[in-house]
């Protein structure tokens, strides 16, 4: 029999509903993509959106230079393969200016200074639109986000005084400067991406499957080790184990999980399963109960 | 089954967060992290029981003060159903954030302190139901455990909830009774033997039953055309297509339809999504229809059924829920935007408020203050395409957009 998926139907008409708003509300929208499961789904539902005409946006890599190698090269293919435009901006670029400090120690992570990456190439390309894969269902503080969610022209999020948005009515009218995040996965949960991406039978990066990795034990989470970016200490011993991410950002702030879950049928039971949330495996989030309400009134996507 | 989407509603500590949470606890649906999370939270500020708002409470200052100032949005699942629930603000002062958040939703819970009863916020949530024509309404009340589980007190609240329903104007609404205690898991998920007198379902029990039927509204298609398709490529160089989301009912390959404002009429060619052709359109998808004939159609215009049309005028009367903190005034110039559509609109008359207490109306009004209802008169640049509200959500809805800020600070029901 044919799993029922009639729900995961009507969050997707709902998305592409909303992808459609953005590209008839704002003169210059953006999809920003990151390489993830998540944006790798909204490209999906732009294709559809738009079908046949081609996507009318380019897709907006904000590139910490700390990504998985497996992730950089299914971006390229990806683009090429679907005929989209892809613009990639450097934290890098943003580090050897002076505009951002790079954090040092145990704990360093690109993830912070990309905001300000972000903000720069909004600015330089006059977006107005930026649509991001963001979920309700991540963490609470995204749990509380509009989809059209205005920012000021300092990319800040006033999450005390957030627009009324009620029935299906979007409304993207903005000041010269501000611009809108618009988030079309708001209502859908890390359960129904995984089961969309089953369902569409779409491409993702390897390491979203399982794969043996060389790794490091730190505070109970698996850090993958010898890539010459995540910090280790010489007494934090290297193992090589069956892992693989449920969620990927910077590589210094995403951990791997163990896992025999070698094709999409088993991650998605794997997920159906899961008794940890995916943000558990982020070292950004635990920071402080507040990381991320501060992160996006800084202006984080 | 589609995705239920519930609103709950109740005043400040009447335990809205603590139900939510006891949902997930009892359905297995908060993760160990989380979990664990509230647990260290709960026993860092001292307390002797799981503080479940601290799941929902997503604000740093909705957990300083202990409120909830915006709608969250809880996700959850069980065998038959995806749900939503929109967690809402009780307090007074953030009501336009409860009316977003029942917007979008087929059902509702009201919660009601056992000890206080029916108090002046239950009549403020009941009326904001009724006005925005919520279906399945459930009355819970909470607390139970605080009043030995009394059958005498929850038919007291039964009976003084009843008077406030002898007041609505919407009379399909059904409502269920249901008392509970969210903090001890009685009748939340699981059926209590705490109150054998009670001989109902459980909340969790009565929404999974809920007909799909019978709570999403089904009318008349509108389709309102959001983007126009025009690929020009090799493939595709005549290829013209309507995107958009269908309402109400649905459409079909051959059906006769008029486009508004034009009048002009068409048949439907062809119905896609992505590249699939369809037969029929089914309500609430979003399709790219083609026409038989080459006519102009654009962003804003609503394709519906031949002998099948909506109200066309310039003017208007709705009830209107104003959400700024600058008063609405007689004479004063907006954006009123009816689905997609964005007309320019006057303020023509402010008929009276409306006291959400259900307490009557209160006329010779000069302005409107910050959640105030009232019935308003708007006049139009040009004609939108409207049916009441009450027989299609979608339709006869809309939104008030300030030009000078942008913001949206009202939103109203045709009548």
């Amino acid at each position: 029999m044919k799993k029922d998926t009639s729900h995961i139907n009507s969050l997707e008409n709902e998305a592409i509903y909303i992808m459609r708003e953005v590209a008839a509300q704002f003169e210059k929208p953006v999809l920003l993509f990151s390489g993830g499961k998540d944006s790798i789904t909204l490209v999906r539902l732009a294709v559809k959106a738009f079908y046949p005409a081609k996507v009318p946006f380019p897709l907006m890599h904000i590139d910490t230079g700390h990504n998985f190698p497996e992730t950089i090269e299914f971006r390229g293919r990806l683009v090429k393969e679907l005929g989209l435009e892809l613009i990639v901006r450097n934290v890098q670029d943003s580090i050897d200016e002076g505009k951002v400090k790079e954090e040092s120690g145990r704990y360093a992570s690109r993830n912070m200074l990309q905001t300000t990456t972000l903000l720069d190439a909004i600015e330089e390309f006059k977006f107005d639109a930026c649509i991001g894969g963001a979920r309700r269902d991540e963490e609470k503080a995204r749990a509380k986000e509009r989809i059209f969610s205005v920012r000021d022209d300092f990319g800040q999020w006033d999450e005390k005084n957030q627009r009324p948005e009620l029935f299906d009515m979007l409304n993207g009218d903005i000041d010269h400067g501000q611009n809108v995040r618009v988030f079309p996965i708001s209502n859908w949960t890390e359960l129904d991406v995984w089961s969309y991406i089953e369902r569409e039978n779409i491409e993702i990066p390897s390491i979203y499957f399982a794969h043996k990795r060389k790794v490091f034990l730190r505070d109970g989470m698996i850090w993958s080790a010898d890539d010459g970016i995540v910090y280790r200490d010489e007494h934090e011993e290297v193992l090589e184990e069956m892992v693989r991410f449920r969620t990927v950002g910077d590589m210094s702030c995403t951990a791997a999980v163990l896992s025999e879950a070698s094709t999409i049928t088993k991650v998605v039971e794997e997920i159906r399963d899961s008794t940890i949330s995916e943000r558990g495996a982020r070292i950004d989030d635990k920071r402080s109960e507040a990381a991320m309400e501060k992160r996006k009134q800084q202006g984080y996507f | 089954m589609e995705v239920l989407k519930i609103a709950t509603a109740g005043s400040v500590d009447d335990g809205k967060s603590t139900l939510i949470g006891r949902i997930l606890y009892d359905t297995k649906s908060l993760t160990t992290d989380k979990l664990e999370a509230i647990e260290k939270t709960s026993k860092q500020r001292g307390y002797d029981y799981l503080d479940f708002s601290l799941a929902t409470d997503g604000l740093v200052a909705e957990r300083e003060q202990g409120i909830t100032i915006d709608v969250a949005h809880i996700y959850f699942s069980t065998k038959k159903k995806s749900y939503i629930i929109a967690d809402t603000p009780g307090h007074v002062e953030y009501t336009r954030n409860m009316v977003t958040g029942a917007s979008t939703s087929q059902a509702s819970i009201i919660l009601i302190d056992a000890r206080k009863g029916v108090i002046e916020q239950t009549n403020r949530h009941f009326f904001i139901n009724n006005l925005l024509r919520i279906k399945d309404v459930v009355v819970a009340i909470n607390k139970m455990d605080l009043v030995d589980y009394s059958e005498e007190t929850y038919n007291k609240i039964k009976a003084d909830f009843s008077e406030l329903m002898s007041k609505r104007d919407y009379q399909d609404q059904k409502i269920t009774f249901i008392p509970v205690s969210a903090l001890k898991g009685d009748n939340v998920v699981n059926k209590s033997d705490n109150m054998p007198w009670y001989k109902g379902e459980a909340l969790l029990e009565h929404l999974e039953q809920l007909d799909k039927a019978d709570i999403f509204n089904v009318g008349t298609p509108r389709f309102p055309v959001q983007y126009v398709i025009r690929p020009k490529t090799e493939d595709f160089h005549d290829y013209r297509g309507y995107a958009g989301k269908v309402y109400g009912g649905n459409l079909s390959v051959g059906d006769a339809i008029v486009v508004l404002p034009s009048q002009t009429k068409s048949k439907i060619k062809a119905i896609y999504f992505y590249d699939e052709k369809y037969e029929t359109a089914s309500r609430r998808s979003s399709v790219t229809i083609t026409l038989e004939n080459d006519i102009n159609v654009s962003r804003g215009d609503m394709i519906v059924k031949e002998g099948d049309l909506p109200t066309i005028e310039k003017q208007f009367t709705a009830n209107v829920c104003w959400m700024d903190s600058n008063q609405l005034t007689a004479g004063t110039k907006y954006v009123v935007q009816h689905g997609i559509n964005k007309v320019l609109a006057k303020v023509e008359r402010i008929h009276h408020k409306i006291n959400p207490d259900y307490s009557g109306i209160e006329s010779d009004v000069s302005g409107l203050s910050v959640n105030d209802i009232a019935k308003v008169t708007f006049k139009l640049n040009k004609p939108i395409f409207y049916d009441q509200f009450k027989n299609h959500r979608t339709n006869g809805s809309f939104i008030i957009i300030d030009p000078q800020s942008n913001n949206t600070v009202g939103a109203g029901f045709i009548q």
